[in-house]
């Protein structure tokens, strides 16, 4: 399949998929939803993908929905906005956050509506220092979608996350990695490269094991601490049984460098 | 030979069957249907298995019935189904019967885990009974074991929309006993089958029958069955075993007599 509104390759384990609408600073429109959605497929199947890189092209990473496709017309029928989180946004965010495998964001630049709250259900999030966040929905009458209001409240605590949604102001980047919204600031010129460098490090990595520490810590959020000892119980049952563990403990043992196969 | 069935013991006492129809997740046609049931008369007489876990793929513990197949019937030929019979040698299986479900258990899917006496679930398991989409209904149980394990108002719900739910929602609403890692579920639910395998047999099947009398008999009628049961394990050896090793601290071992 080609892609128009999105970039996507594979690479030593790491599959890069980059927003490209740079003239609309890559907001979703629904070709793009289906472009994304058909790449992450092919994450999902390919067992040589042990890493996601999610990022955006040009100034922008993304501007959320684009609104040109929105457009109320005067006495036209309510519309359904639940319809395009159920179909599009909600899928999307699902999937980003149960891919069995490390997802990292590289934010590139403004990240605007949902664009401000995908980045937050990957796992390792970079931000060009010019980079910011705004939780735009506010300024146009609708609440913040895309799993923002359960995920920020979670990252900056509750004063913070509904600071930033009632007023819509811009975050830098710097304040979010101070906020702990993000994991870390890069600048500009450097953050493909950090971001790839991540990647690559990654996918060299016990991916398994790493797909099962995601695994964990999602669940943790909304589990007691009982539930949760018993997911780490099972979990570590798993993790117990991979080939990366064997690799892992006889690399240790022999004082070799251990040679990782995801599995 | 099965062809839609693997069948194993990997527990002492314990039979695992496993439906594989993987071109079609496991939909339920008549000789899959059949083979089970067999299995289950072969799994009766066995005085060595002392309980069966029930188990599909990751995909699907089974998504349906085979539509193809239902559809080949006309009113006559469904009044002479031989799926009924089938379905009945599985509803009187006596030993105890434990369901792993990973994935999809929709319409008769959904019915034949619920002929199991204790269901395992998958963390991405799903339950329906999705029939009336079909301008059909559920015919093997679906539109009262289900009411019976999760109320009337989800029920009819399910069984009027054909909206399936997930596996915690059927953990809530007590449809299924445990929700696991998915790639968990059959050892979990072979652990539970290990430890009722070392239970006393006697006791354990007059306990499940005890224990499905509650569902269709009133209260009185129901206690009257468990003190008659009860009263009759007071002449199995089992139980002077059981309770003498209680008394001398040890492990009982049983003997089915």
């Amino acid at each position: 399949m080609n892609f128009e509104h999105i970039l996507f390759s594979i690479e030593d384990g790491v599959a890069l998929l980059s927003l490209n609408r740079p003239e609309q600073l890559n907001s979703f429109n629904t070709q793009m939803h289906g472009e994304v959605r058909e790449a992450l497929k092919q994450v999902r199947q390919n067992p040589d993908v042990r890493v996601l890189l999610l990022t955006g092209e040009g100034r922008g990473f993304c501007a959320g929905q684009d609104l040109s496709d929105r457009n109320v017309a005067p006495g036209a029928a309510m519309p359904d906005l639940g319809e395009s989180i159920e179909k599009f946004y909600n899928p999307l965010i699902r999937t980003l956050r149960d891919l069995p495998l490390p997802v990292i964001c590289a934010v590139n630049g403004v990240a605007a509506g949902a664009g401000a709250n995908i980045p937050l259900a990957c796992d390792l999030v970079l931000a060009a220092r010019s980079a910011s966040f705004i939780q735009a929905f506010c300024k146009i009458g609708l609440i913040p979608d895309s799993g923002g209001t359960w995920t920020l409240p979670r990252l900056v605590g509750m004063a913070r996350a509904k600071a930033l949604m009632l007023l819509g102001d811009r975050l830098s980047a710097e304040q979010a990695e101070q906020w702990g919204l993000i994991y870390r600031v890069v600048d500009d010129a450097a953050l493909r490269d950090e971001a790839l460098k991540l990647a690559r490090h990654l996918a060299t990595q016990p991916t398994y094991g790493l797909a099962l520490i995601k695994r964990s810590l999602n669940a943790s959020l909304g589990n007691s601490f009982d539930e949760q000892l018993e997911v780490e119980r099972d979990l570590q049952r798993l993790a117990g049984r991979s080939e990366d563990y064997r690799e892992g403990v006889g690399a240790f043992m022999e004082k070799r460098t251990p040679a990782f196969k995801g599995r | 030979m099965p062809r839609t069935l693997v069948v194993s013991t990997p527990l002492p006492g314990v039979r695992l069957i496993t439906l594989q129809r993987p071109e079609a997740l496991n939909a339920l046609n008549t000789e899959l249907l059949g083979e089970l049931a067999a299995e289950l008369e072969i799994a009766e007489q066995d005085v060595e298995t002392r309980a069966v876990v029930l188990t599909g793929s990751r995909k699907a513990f089974a998504a349906g019935a085979d539509i193809r197949e239902m559809a080949e019937r006309d009113l006559v030929g469904i009044l002479n189904d031989p799926r009924v019979a089938h379905w009945q040698r599985i509803a009187v299986f006596s030993k105890p019967l434990i369901a792993a479900v990973n994935g999809f258990a929709l319409g008769g899917g959904c019915e034949l885990a619920m002929h199991a006496d204790i269901l395992i679930a998958g963390e991405d398991a799903r339950f329906g009974q999705p029939e009336i989409n079909l301008g059909i209904m559920p015919g093997a149980g679906g539109t009262q074991r289900l009411l019976r394990a999760v109320g009337k108002s989800l029920a009819m719900q399910m069984v009027l929309t054909g909206e399936a739910i997930d596996a915690r929602h059927a953990q809530r609403a007590g449809l299924v006993s445990e929700v696991t890692q998915p790639e968990l579920t059959v050892e979990r639910a072979l652990q539970i089958a290990r430890s009722i395998a070392q239970k006393a047999p006697l006791a354990v099947r007059l306990a499940k029958e005890a224990l499905l009398k509650a569902l269709d008999t009133d209260l009185a009628s129901g206690l009257r069955f468990e003190r008659h049961a009860f009263t009759l394990l007071a002449g199995t050896a089992d139980r002077e075993e059981g309770i003498r090793a209680f008394q001398e601290k040890r492990r009982a071992e049983f003997h089915g007599c």
